[in-house]
């Protein structure tokens, strides 16, 4: 059946915009790195884009019930490279997140990601119950759980975190009662002190600066203030490419990775803001459209879970930005510079393509 | 078919659910941004220029304070603070305990100034070391990477020559205080800035302040400065040009033995000051650099008071020399004159109560000119009697006592000329006649400064006319722009016979046989004087400790009518009394050999071998 397939059916809309936003990064990349010892990273980051695009051309070709069929491997495979990557990964700045294949460098936490979502997909559409049952909740935080632990002993809390959404979108989609939402909520809150008890130092102190941040004006509260600053500085037009006083001397912190839409909305102001915020409001909108005319649960489910996905990322980081979230290092969706996330992005672009391609086949 | 099942339709509400979630998610984003970026920009802008835009301040050089013959008597030299910038988000705090290593300082005394510098001033620069060494220096430069907030300021301070010369006539500079800082003509000046305190430094200092200069450079996080914004260079105070004669000035601080007392000389046809000295005194240097606070308390603590400038504020019995006075006031209203004798055997009674001449022997017979000669008590008691205490006050009011003499110096006291209503005003007690007689040879409640005295014996000499004694001259004054005051001169009609009774016997005082001020001669000069020894009323002293305690006066003039010069010597404390005329001659012998010999200059012939009482060169600034 996926021999029908055509390239006709592609969300080619959706392509547009992903390359709309992309353009914006690589050139607030171009912005952030043109005076330091980053320069030239925006021409890197177009590399991984047209990476990433053709890998979403490859992906959406593949029919994506092979995966759904394929994952017991994929989750043994995602659990052993976890392992692995906690006994031999290579140590960048204290964490091992990182597996070197020849010159490069990949987060394994991007492909659990990935794995997470198609093990929930599958997960529910094979079920009979009508709605989510207490044992299927089980055993979805049993099979997401340990993973996610792993992960968070990298230690990467904020991939960790990442997976929360995607259970809980899923959850929902598959149709669980809210009063079962109630109970995860309230159990949440009760383990919460447990979860502080085994956080990195640095980790509760983000958490701590969050509430207050006037408390620590020299690290994590010092990168709020000064996003702050640069955000609110930008005014309504922005202070134009390159020209930004906080991104351009160092003020803002890690300007072409976490907080390059503190540096973008420095320099293109409040309506700069406007238009890529609307533009990740359509690519969201526009996936929700196809998880909805998916040919079936699984597909719709994948779909789902790449929204939970991109949507927490995007609303943490931007969120971030403005002082509405904890200072945490989630990359933004396509504007942050870093192949792991771009190519994440377009992999999952290209799930989703395999899904609404076949719309119309069975 | 597989992964199919699922109820389509409660998929699709809540898929419909999720979109408007997120909608709602991005909306409150917006709303994020727009109280950024919208609501209050100002506040963030301000914040962004704070942090990219150092504010370096560039103190002005205060003008140069000359002597009448444009000889700088104070000076600046160049020299580097080190400040810390107020930067948002730069914790000086975790730096400060390595810049106190850096810069060899106690690490809790440069916190401690810190705190108290940042409470005081918020948002502003803070000075951690004055007078930085090179070392200090490079250790600045070379750790511009690891405490961006350093940085090196140029600070013109003040060099005074010679510590302790003429200290209170300049007067010191210090930190502007808040206080000042609302006063009108202080509006420009920022916390931090240094203006005069005291002396000419306060009278003058709108004209020796200079306008302090601003660099505003670019900088990044690291403190590096990027580019220069813009620059309003610093523009130098005026130069103040005194009428202080350097070699009179220096002659009068090396000759002036004695750890208490007042110099002041003036040339009387003007009003200009030539010289002024206090003792004891201070080390303006001190100021200069930043007084250390015990330094600075320890000059307030000082019994000896050294900051009081003592040739205008200290309030004595002028003792004998009044004498002079209460003889013009008699011979202008007649109850005295050339021929009149009063019989002196070493004491009186006037209204029943015995009052002692200072001869124990007596003068017998003695007439007016002899008796300022050998300064009889007993004759001037007579003459006070016979005036009466009404016009002795009036006259003497007339002739300057009890008031302001309207020096262009901060503080100068007025003394205190007694009267009947004053005594009852102040003690509701009527007037004792035998106060007139204490009061005839100076004593009793009446108080006179140095300047005072040099002011009025200038007068009478000068046949009645009075100059307002000045340390700036009227003409430079009009150049500067400022505002002369006003009246300049009077004048008392005095008759000339009265002049000419008065300073004869000032001239008999130093020059003929049994005057009092023999030690003021000099041969070949027309020299008058008189001296004076004022008891310090002490009730509970002993007699012997009295005498200890005795002020000694001379005033000398020059020549003897219409004088060039006046100088009056004050020693407190009587140990070194009999100096008093001795210094008064050197310091007119010196104003006329110098108009002898026009290439005489004193101020540079006074070597190292001179026994100098001070006059410690200030050998290293930065020291």
């Amino acid at each position: 059946m996926g021999k029908y397939v055509s390239l006709k059916d592609f969300d080619w809309l959706l392509l547009v915009l992903l390359l709309l936003i992309s353009a914006l990064g690589v050139v607030e990349i171009y912005s952030t790195t043109a005076h330091t010892r980053f320069a030239g990273a925006h021409v890197k980051q177009i590399y991984w884009i047209l990476l990433g695009v053709s890998l979403m051309f490859l992906v959406c070709r593949y029919d994506y019930h092979d995966l759904l069929n394929h994952i017991p491997l994929i989750y043994i495979l995602t659990l052993v490279a976890l392992v692995a990557l906690l006994l031999l990964g290579s140590d960048i700045s204290g964490a091992r997140r990182w597996i070197r294949v020849g010159g490069f460098s990949f987060q394994v936490s991007e492909g659990v990601k990935l794995a997470i979502i198609l093990l929930l997909a599958r997960f529910f559409s094979e079920s009979h119950e009508e709605r989510v049952s207490l044992p299927e909740l089980a055993m979805v935080f049993l099979a997401v759980g340990v993973p996610g632990v792993l992960v968070a002993m990298q230690p990467d809390l904020g991939t960790a975190l990442t997976l929360l959404p995607i259970v809980m979108v899923t959850l929902f989609l598959a149709g669980m009662r809210w009063r079962y939402f109630g109970m995860l909520l309230l159990a949440g809150l009760m383990i919460l002190p447990v979860g502080l008890h085994f956080m990195r130092p640095y980790q509760k102190a983000r958490i701590v600066t969050f509430m207050h941040p006037e408390q620590d004006p020299q690290k994590a509260g010092y990168q709020l203030l000064q996003s702050k600053i640069a955000v609110g500085s930008g005014q309504l037009w922005g202070k134009g490419t390159a020209q930004g006083t906080q991104t351009q001397l160092w003020f803002l912190p890690e300007p072409h990775t976490d907080f390059i839409f503190a540096a973008y909305a420095e320099e293109h102001g409040f309506l700069g803001v406007l238009f890529a915020l609307l533009l990740y409001l359509f690519v969201l909108m526009r996936l929700v459209h196809n998880a909805k005319n998916a040919p079936d649960a699984g597909g719709m489910f994948i779909i789902g879970g790449i929204v939970a996905v991109l949507s927490f990322q995007i609303l943490v980081n931007i969120g971030m930005v403005v002082g509405y979230a904890p200072v945490t290092g989630i990359p933004l969706p396509l504007m942050s510079y870093g192949g792991s996330s771009v190519l994440f992005v377009f992999l999952s672009m290209g799930l989703v393509n395999s899904v609404r391609v076949r719309r119309f086949v069975n | 078919m597989r992964f199919a099942r699922r109820d389509n339709r409660l998929s699709e509400s809540r898929l419909t659910f999720l979109q408007w979630g997120i909608a709602v998610a991005f909306l409150a984003l917006i709303s994020g941004f727009w109280q950024l970026q919208i609501f209050n920009p100002a506040y963030y802008s301000r914040l962004a220029e704070r942090n990219h835009i150092k504010n370096l301040r560039m103190p002005a050089p205060r003008g140069r304070i000359l002597d009448r013959y444009n000889r700088v008597l104070v000076d600046n030299y160049p020299s580097f603070s080190i400040v810390t910038q107020w930067e948002v988000g730069q914790s000086l705090q975790a730096h400060l305990p390595a810049i106190a290593t850096g810069l060899e300082q106690d690490p809790e005394q440069l916190a401690e100034r810190v705190k108290t510098a940042r409470a005081r001033v918020p948002r502003q620069a803070i000075v951690v070391q004055e007078n930085a060494t090179f070392r200090d220096i490079a250790f600045v430069e070379s750790h511009r990477v690891e405490y961006p907030e350093l940085d090196l300021v140029s600070e013109p301070r003040r060099l005074y020559p010679r510590a302790g010369f003429a200290a209170h006539l300049f007067g010191y500079i210090s930190e502007i205080s808040e206080r000042e800082l609302e006063l009108p003509d202080m509006e420009s000046l920022k916390p931090g800035d240094l203006i005069g305190k005291s002396g000419i430094e306060r009278q003058y200092n709108s004209v020796l302040q200079g306008q302090t200069g601003v660099r505003r450079v670019i900088v990044n996080s690291r403190g590096g400065e990027m580019e220069p914004l813009d620059e309003a260079f610093p523009t130098s105070g005026r130069d103040l040009r005194l009428t202080i004669d350097y070699d009179l000035q220096e002659v009068a601080e090396q000759k002036f033995r004695g750890d208490k007392g007042a110099l002041v000389a003036l040339d009387p046809r003007t009003g200009e000051i030539l010289a002024l000295v206090s003792r004891p005194t201070f080390d303006l240097n001190l100021f200069a650099r930043g007084i250390p606070v015990e330094e600075w308390r320890r000059l307030v603590a000082d019994p000896q008071n050294p900051l009081l400038n003592r040739a205008i504020q200290a309030q004595l019995a002028p003792g004998s020399i009044y004498k002079i006075l209460l003889a013009t006031a008699a011979l202008e209203a007649g109850t005295v004159d050339e021929t009149t004798t009063h019989y002196c055997s070493g004491g009186g009674t006037f209204y029943g109560r015995y009052f002692r001449c200072w001869k124990k022997g007596g003068h017998g017979r003695i007439g007016f000119h002899r008796a300022i000669v050998q300064s009889c008590d007993v004759f001037f008691y007579n003459l006070g009697k016979d005036l009466g205490i009404d016009r002795i006050y009036e006259y003497s009011t007339y002739l300057g006592l009890g008031r302001k003499t309207g020096i262009d110096l901060p503080g100068e006291q007025p003394g205190l000329m007694p009267s009947p209503q004053w005594k009852q005003k102040l003690f509701h007690e009527r007037w004792y006649p035998g106060e007139t007689i204490s009061l005839a040879i100076g004593q009793g409640a009446l108080t006179t400064t140095p300047l005072q005295m040099a002011f009025s014996f200038g007068g009478i000499a000068s046949g009645g006319y009075f100059a307002r004694p000045h340390l700036i001259s009227w003409k430079d004054m009009e150049a500067l722009g400022l505002e002369i005051p006003s009246p300049t001169e009077f004048r008392l009609p005095l008759r000339e016979q009265t002049v000419a009774l008065v300073t004869d016997g000032l001239y008999g005082v130093v020059n003929e046989g049994g005057g009092t001020g023999r030690r003021a001669r000099i041969q070949g000069l027309d020299v008058g004087g008189k001296t004076g020894t004022a008891q310090v009323a002490s009730l509970q002293a002993s007699a012997k400790d009295d005498t200890l305690k005795d002020n000694a006066w001379f005033v000398g003039l020059a020549p003897r009518r219409n004088p060039e010069i006046v100088v009056v010597a004050l020693y407190e404390g009587g140990e070194h009394g009999y100096l008093a005329a001795p210094v008064v001659r050197e310091v007119i012998k010196a104003y006329f050999d110098k108009k002898e010999d026009s290439e005489f200059q004193y101020a540079q012939e006074s070597g190292a071998g001179e026994d100098v009482a001070v006059g410690r060169f200030v050998s290293e600034p930065g020291g």
